[in-house]
């Protein structure tokens, strides 16, 4: 039987790691993340896997590298101003074709910004913040236990593709407890890592590996001696990615006239909001991007088929809303509530129900 | 017999050194590439050993038949830091230029020896970035033209040369650190022995180790490769001094 805990949202990146086998932590203190180092560093080396707190987080990605090119499951975590750091990593680890996880809890920017929860860090996340165009799988939890399924979903994904998955997490969700069931989660097999140095003798065939973030000729991930053979295989590969990983929650869309957008925090602010709302009899739905690269542009286009108009509610000045434009081509209205619409003008201000609540009706 | 069928003789004997080491002529990147080769056949650690390489001339260590991932610029440290930790009974060193270890990568680099992770770090010194065309480096010397400073390294310009194996000396989870150079028959066997007595170390779990080696760059150094070596003898030994700066067998 499933084991069922109170647990904080960044000590459910802990839990859920530990039940995807996650052999390797490496981290960098940031608030407001700062329990997911402390927890990995109670318990990973009492299990005979490895912690290390590295010098900065760019060290700390860069041990990812290192450590996912010897084919073991490692990840990190940061807060917003670390994620800016980590980017050439992650570029790196991209190009090398390498798997690994990255929690982001974000915090309020841009600069030092404010330790507390927002949502700011949308476009960095889902438009390949580092040199190059790369594609992570972008998964956007909104509860504990989501967070603790969505870090073995990501090392899944992550080995699936051979690529960075990144869960996004915020101030809100790091520190709230909610119950949390314990449970290790099935998603399938996944190919076997024979491209992984493990030192030449030790290689069932013999021969060496070679891994590097840049077009491949070394076997058995070669074939790629020139850079644009190169290039069209990760672009197949994110096109892939872009077909298969697709992953939201749709939520009283059936005969929504009004479609909320909103991911993480707000989303539960919003499915408040709806259920006020339609309470009032206002026709009113919520699509929750699990997904945020890939983005579920095709439910939303649904919905401009039947004539529906957007709200997207984010904890930002406006970045999520651009891939809601993209969904609508301009052939539906695109409404935006964001950052300045918190309740208080500090950085623990928040949107609330009854601020979503407004909108749904000015907009009804 | 001719110079061509010489050296085709001697890649054959290491079953490391598939092909020749890439660089310019005159360059000792490939030598102390050769020399690495040799040492974990000595000690039989080819099979298991993980190179880390960083960006720049240095990387072509990759070529060497040996488990290698080619590091991001200045993070070889990180890397070789995590594969170690995950993977303890493999031998697991990086091959860094100067500017690579201790300039963008300092911090990195600095991290490892502070954390006295189980490692072996070769850095390259050819007084310049190689890669790049030949610009001022940390370990540059005073008066030295490069393409970033045509008048010559001055205090107001760059500082002073930085000196990796004797800073490293200082750091106690270090076993081991000493400089080496290639410009002669003695140099090149002791140069050899260092990387073999840096190895040593960490398959002892003593602590880490660090091996700097004098490498000339004729291109940017804009001398032939004869010259590069006297230029060495003469102008880099007297500010790197060779030798060995740390060896101890027990760290407590």
């Amino acid at each position: 039987m499933a084991e069922r805990i109170l647990a904080q949202g960044n000590e459910a990146v802990g839990w859920g790691a530990l039940s995807a086998g996650c052999d390797g932590f490496f981290g960098y203190p940031i608030t407001p993340q700062n329990e997911i180092p402390e927890w990995f560093s109670r318990e990973l080396p009492k299990r005979g896997k490895v912690f290390v707190q590295s010098q900065s987080e760019t060290g700390a990605v860069m041990m990812l590298y290192g450590g996912a090119a010897g084919g073991s499951r490692v990840m990190t975590s940061t807060a917003s101003p670390g994620w800016g750091l980590m980017q050439e990593g992650l570029s790196h680890l991209a190009a090398a074709e390498l798997p690994c996880v990255i929690v982001l809890v974000q915090r309020g920017g841009p600069g030092q910004g404010s330790v507390q929860h927002a949502q700011m860090d949308y476009l960095a996340v889902t438009r390949s913040g580092g040199g190059g165009g790369y594609k992570n799988i972008s998964l956007a939890p909104a509860s504990v236990q989501e967070i603790h399924d969505m870090v073995q979903l990501a090392f899944h994904l992550a080995d699936k593709y051979c690529n960075p998955a990144i869960v996004l997490s915020d101030g809100i969700l790091g520190l709230v407890a909610e119950t949390l069931e314990i449970k290790t989660l099935d998603f399938g097999p996944l190919p076997e890592k024979d491209w992984a140095l493990l030192g030449r003798d030790r290689q069932k065939d013999g021969q060496r590996r070679y891994i590097h973030s840049y077009p491949s000729g070394a076997p058995p991930r070669g074939g790629y001696v020139n850079y644009v053979p190169w290039l069209e295989h990760m672009g197949q590969k994110y096109q892939q990615m872009a077909e298969a990983e697709v992953r939201y929650e749709g939520y009283r869309l059936e005969d929504a006239e009004l479609v909320l957008v909103a991911y993480g925090y707000v989303s539960r602010v919003c499915k408040e909001a709806v259920n006020a709302a339609r309470s009032d009899g206002i026709k009113v739905g919520l699509v929750r991007p699990i997904t945020l690269w890939p983005f579920p542009y095709q439910v939303l286009k649904d919905a401009v088929g039947r004539g529906c108009r957007f709200l997207a509610v984010e904890d930002s000045l406006g970045l999520m809303v651009e891939d809601v434009r993209v969904a609508a081509e301009g052939r539906a209205e695109v409404h935006f509530l964001g950052l300045l619409s918190r309740h208080l003008p500090t950085g623990t201000g928040m949107i609330l129900p009854g601020r979503v609540l407004k909108e749904i009706r000015r907009l009804s | 017999m001719t110079g061509e069928s010489k050296a085709k003789v001697n890649i054959s004997a290491l079953r490391t050194l598939v092909m020749p080491l890439p660089g310019c002529p005159g360059c000792q990147h490939p030598t102390i590439g050769r020399i690495i080769a040799n040492v974990l056949e000595d000690m039989e650690l080819d099979g298991s050993a993980m190179i880390v390489t960083g960006i720049g001339c240095n990387s072509a260590v990759g070529m060497l038949n040996v488990d290698c991932v080619i590091g991001s610029h200045g993070g070889a440290p990180d890397m070789a830091t995590a594969l170690k930790r995950l993977h303890p009974d493999n031998l697991v060193f990086t091959v860094q230029g100067d500017g690579d270890c201790i300039a963008i990568g300092a911090g990195s680099f600095i991290g490892a020896l502070t954390r006295a992770e189980m490692i072996t770090i070769i850095m390259c010194n050819n007084a310049n970035y190689g890669t790049t065309g030949g610009q001022l480096a940390p370990t540059t010397l005073m008066g030295q033209v490069t393409t970033t400073t045509p008048e010559g390294r001055n205090l107001a310009m760059g500082g002073y040369p930085v000196h990796v194996p004797e800073l490293a000396a200082t750091f106690k989870g270090v076993a081991y650190s000493a400089r080496g150079a290639l410009t002669g028959p003695a140099n090149y066997q002791r140069t050899k022995r260092y990387i073999a007595r840096a190895f040593q170390k960490q398959v002892d779990k003593i602590g880490l180790s660090v091996v700097e080696v004098l490498s000339a760059c004729p291109p940017n150094w804009h001398l032939s490769p004869v010259e590069s070596l006297a230029w060495i003898e003469e102008k880099m030994i007297p500010e790197f001094p060779l030798g060995e700066f740390k060896n101890v067998d027990v760290i407590d």
